[in-house]
């Protein structure tokens, strides 16, 4: 049985993900990984070197149409591989990314088998794969088997294995092929856009305090800022907060905005969904507000207050200031 | 232009103890508050200011029974001109293929220009519904588009990136575009307004145009649980002031930053 693993890079390097993704790979067929490289001409090579050991075969494909990151040239381009393949693979790995997302389900489209999004743990059970995902904003757990079928595709939420991803000792075969894909996709990439860079750093500050939709409107801010200022802290948010256009993009932290590690992180009215999460989750303390004790926040808290940040948060600055004379 | 936007109606999670039926698979949505799926709002207030723009007709299109009419409701309120319902009882805990399905039936032989979605729902989070979509009508998709602007036959968007990054791409139309939350500040909509809405039809299609067989749909949900709960948060308890003077040593002591 093989699985193949597509590998995801951006401007030359690999994702941290891919890494992960080849162990998940291995894990479910023991070691009979293919990895999947679709790059741009003159790019391949150097990707597959990061390659080499972490898979038993790895397919090049190097096409212009891949210079920048198309969903859809992807999807084509993987339909044609995975039909055409002597040895069809079982399961077809991707990260659930911003690319993934975007060329997975046009890929189970095309190819028109079951598919599954956003898993954090997978297993092979006899010829099923079953895939566990998190539901309900991270309250329930879901187990869904993708049964009968030749072929599926499954993405993963990256950092969800526990585990450090073990590195294979076989050496990688290196098989160039193509595709032929049509000369219109449809669709063309035509830049990058680098946020503006703003005046605060929040992955640079030592207390981060931190307010999430529990905030509940723009003038409440006031309270998370009163309690930065008592601690010498920065305020940094979830993104319900920037969506709202509460503060600025530059303090979201998130898998869309920026990863901290502060020493202390102070976390007022979020309710932790996995995209914050990941982005904040190895700070040295976590402290957290929130009115609902079963919010996922509280599990990655090292200490939790069930209760109203409107009265917690003022009067944990009435008590700094006190401490601090 | 001819415009449709998807909506989904979603129970809302955020505070409420959630319990699961007896078949261990669904979830008891009974007493729950249900509302419009949050990325659904960005993708409605999206397609309302497009059509401002360009001109054109706004069709909202639901997949759900007659208790998910109130964010149909919500989106003639805010200036689609016509609403579409679709359900049939065989669609209750259907998987992304089987909802891609329905929204295929439901849109039938009309041609649209530009087809909006929420990139992903609040429930179950696939992310599959517009893509999906996009290829069972044969035309083009991208996801996760947190800015757009239609430029005569093509659309100019951004796609959000990890890390503040973000790529443009160039679509061309016809096209579905699934929208990241954030893309606008989607207007206050009055129980007024809402209420006027009721006197505007809606168009119930019932599933009879809906192919469910797809080989893509052989997803079995097995089980729906708890999660595994870790050590978790060690708990501070008492008055706010009490729980102050906790955190103020806990500060001191292991945080080192006082």
């Amino acid at each position: 049985m093989s699985v193949w693993v597509v590998c995801e890079h951006r401007n030359g390097a690999l994702r941290e993900v891919t890494y992960e993704l080849l162990a998940h790979g291995a894990a479910l067929c023991m070691g009979a990984v293919t990895a999947v490289i679709l790059a741009g001409p003159g790019e391949g090579e150097a990707l597959a070197a990061l390659i080499n050991g972490k898979a038993e075969r790895t397919l090049l494909v190097e096409d212009p149409s891949m210079s920048a990151f198309n969903g859809t040239a992807q999807a084509l381009a993987l339909a044609s591989l995975a039909e055409g393949a002597q040895e069809p693979p079982k399961a077809i790995l991707g990260a659930h990314s911003a690319a993934g997302m975007d060329w997975a389900p046009t890929l189970a489209g095309k190819l028109s088998c079951p598919a599954v999004t956003d898993a954090v743990a997978l297993s092979m059970e006899g010829d099923s794969l079953t895939a566990t995902r998190v539901v309900y904003g991270g309250k329930l757990q879901s187990k869904i088997k993708l049964g009968g079928a030749k072929m599926v595709i499954a993405t993963i939420r990256p950092g969800s294995l526990e585990d450090e991803p073990k590195a294979a000792s076989v050496e990688t075969s290196i098989e160039a092929t193509s595709v032929s894909l049509p000369s219109e996709l449809g669709k063309r990439f035509i830049a990058w856009v680098e946020e503006a860079a703003g005046d605060v750093d929040i992955s640079q500050a030592d207390i981060l305090v931190s307010v999430g939709r529990g905030i509940q409107d723009k003038e409440n801010i006031d309270v998370a800022e009163a309690l930065a200022e008592a601690l010498g802290a920065t305020v940094s948010c979830s993104r319900p907060v920037v969506d709202m256009n509460w503060l600025p993009k530059e303090r979201q932290v998130g898998i869309s905005g920026k990863t901290v590690k502060p020493k202390v992180y102070i976390a007022l009215g979020i309710s932790g969904a996995f995209q914050h999460a990941t982005a904040m989750k190895d700070s040295a303390m976590i402290i957290a507000v929130n009115k609902d004790p079963k919010a996922p926040i509280f599990q990655i808290a090292h200490y939790g207050i069930v209760g109203d940040l409107f009265k917690v948060a003022p009067a944990l600055t009435a008590a700094v200031r006190a401490a601090k004379g | 232009m001819k415009i449709a936007v998807f909506v989904k109606h979603v129970p809302d999670v955020a505070e409420a103890d959630l319990e699961v039926a007896a078949d261990g698979r669904t979830l008891k949505g009974a007493g729950l508050p249900f509302e419009m799926n949050e990325w659904d709002r960005f993708a409605l207030e999206e397609a309302v200011l497009i059509k401002d723009e360009v001109g054109g007709d706004l069709t909202a299109f639901l997949i759900g029974d007659e208790a998910a009419e109130e964010s149909l409701r919500r989106c003639l309120a805010v200036g689609a001109d016509r609403a579409v319902r679709l359900w049939d009882e065989a669609l209750s805990g259907a998987n992304p293929f089987e909802i891609a399905a329905a929204m295929r039936g439901a849109v039938g032989d009309d041609n649209y220009d530009l087809i909006l979605c929420g990139a992903q729902s609040s429930d179950y989070g696939y992310g599959m519904g517009g893509p999906l979509l996009a290829e069972a009508l044969g035309i083009n998709s991208v996801a996760l588009v947190n800015k757009m602007k239609v430029e005569g036959s093509k659309v100019l968007v951004t796609r959000e990136l990890e890390g503040g990054w973000g790529e443009e791409v160039e679509v061309n139309l016809p096209a579905v575009i699934s929208i990241q939350t954030g893309i606008n500040e989607p207007r206050y909509v009055s129980i007024l307004g809402i209420k006027k809405a009721r006197k505007k039809p809606i168009d119930v299609l019932d599933g009879a145009g809906v192919d469910l067989s797809s080989e893509g749909g052989k997803l079995v949900v097995e089980s729906l649980q708890a999660p595994p709960l870790g050590e978790g948060a060690e708990f501070l308890e008492g008055s706010p002031e009490e729980v102050a003077e906790r955190c103020l040593a806990l500060l001191k002591e292991a945080g080192g930053v006082l």
